[in-house]
């Protein structure tokens, strides 16, 4: 009886179309307005990991980096897990 | 001071061509003088839709060549007095014209007329370099669809860095029941990806393709249908008045939408 209830009333909200239609769209449109090329983030990516590994260990595999966006301003959003600080 | 306004999208198909001939006919009801630019050189439709098409005798690249006076290429509307068309040359491509000849021939028009409406081919090209050259506003034209969302940012973009700084969004083929099925980008879906000021909802309608077969624009019917209101509203707001925009959400409550509704958010 829940589950049917459920189905009636709840909002599919995370994987409707629409979603995917708009994570999608927030994506690209960040890229697009960068007007960056796939090499270039690479290359920044790199040497921004470099640069921090100098002075604390990361955790290299599950670091992100991405283009985010958010009212009309892109910004570089990295998240940058530390395993310890170097001496 | 006339206002010169282009209407664009990026993307082709997304109905810039039947906005821009139901804005123009709406603004010249409302009392204004306009003056419609079909810029879109070598694909013309904008006479086609006008219901002007029979009426073509020289176009805009006339003009330029010096072939005719620019007054002698205006198209007037019998059904409207105040409304004249630019046409497009069909047979020359989009190279034969420059953006100082564009932007010329739109100072000459904006001496005689309140607005002066460029209708922008599709694409980031030539075509539509000239067709923003001479504007001070922009309307961008989009679907719920992300290939549209997406050509309508890079557009924004680009108008922005031709310091073209006033733009507001149409969002086009809207369709209630899709959004409310969540299987369709809202309006504010969009305005949250493009973040500039919207202008104009425009639901799908079989009536937009009526209309355009008999060459009338939605905004002239003596009973205006939905998309026609939605339409002229947009012209309304051109001119400066508070419009609410029309609810075409309302449509959809239906008895099990109202309850969902009862049972999901809390009681005030």
């Amino acid at each position: 009886m829940m589950t049917i209830l459920n189905r009636l009333f709840k909002r599919n909200s995370s994987n409707s179309s629409r979603e995917s239609a708009k994570k999608r769209l927030k994506l690209i449109i960040s890229h697009d307005r960068t007007g960056l090329n796939e090499e270039t983030i690479e290359a920044m990516r790199q040497e921004i990991l470099e640069v921090v590994a100098r002075y604390v260990e990361l955790d290299v595999d599950s670091a992100e980096f991405n283009l985010d966006n958010d009212e009309g301003m892109t910004s570089i959003v990295a998240n940058l897990p530390i395993r310890r600080v170097k001496e | 001071m006339s206002r010169i306004i282009v209407i664009t999208s990026g993307k082709g198909g997304v109905g810039k061509t039947t906005t821009t001939a139901n804005i123009g006919s709406a603004l010249a009801r409302s009392g204004k003088s306009v003056a419609v630019i079909d810029a879109d050189f070598g694909l013309r439709n904008l006479d086609l839709l006008l219901g002007l098409e029979n009426r073509v005798v020289y176009t805009a690249i006339d003009v330029i060549n010096g072939e005719c006076r620019l007054e002698q290429a205006l198209v007037k509307d019998k059904r409207q007095p105040r409304l004249v068309l630019l046409p497009a040359a069909q047979s020359r491509g989009k190279e034969s014209i420059t953006r100082e000849q564009m932007k010329e021939i739109v100072t000459r028009l904006s001496a005689k007329f309140d607005y002066v409406i460029i209708d922008s081919p599709a694409g980031i090209e030539m075509g539509f370099q000239n067709a923003i050259a001479p504007a001070s506003e922009a309307l961008i034209v989009t679907t719920p669809e992300v290939a549209a969302v997406r050509d309508a940012d890079r557009v924004i973009g680009l108008l922005e860095a031709n310091s073209i700084n006033n733009i507001k969004l149409i969002v086009n083929r809207v369709k209630p029941e899709m959004i409310k099925a969540d299987e369709m980008m809202s309006v504010d879906d969009i305005l949250e990806i493009l973040a500039i000021p919207l202008i104009g909802i425009i639901p799908d309608n079989q009536k937009v393709i009526l209309s355009s077969n008999r060459g009338e624009p939605l905004v002239l019917d003596e009973k205006l249908s939905t998309p026609g209101v939605t339409l002229k509203n947009i012209a309304r707001r051109l001119n400066g008045e508070d419009v609410p925009f029309v609810d075409l959400m309302a449509s959809q409550e239906n008895f099990l939408n109202r309850l969902r509704r009862w049972f999901t958010e809390p009681s005030r």
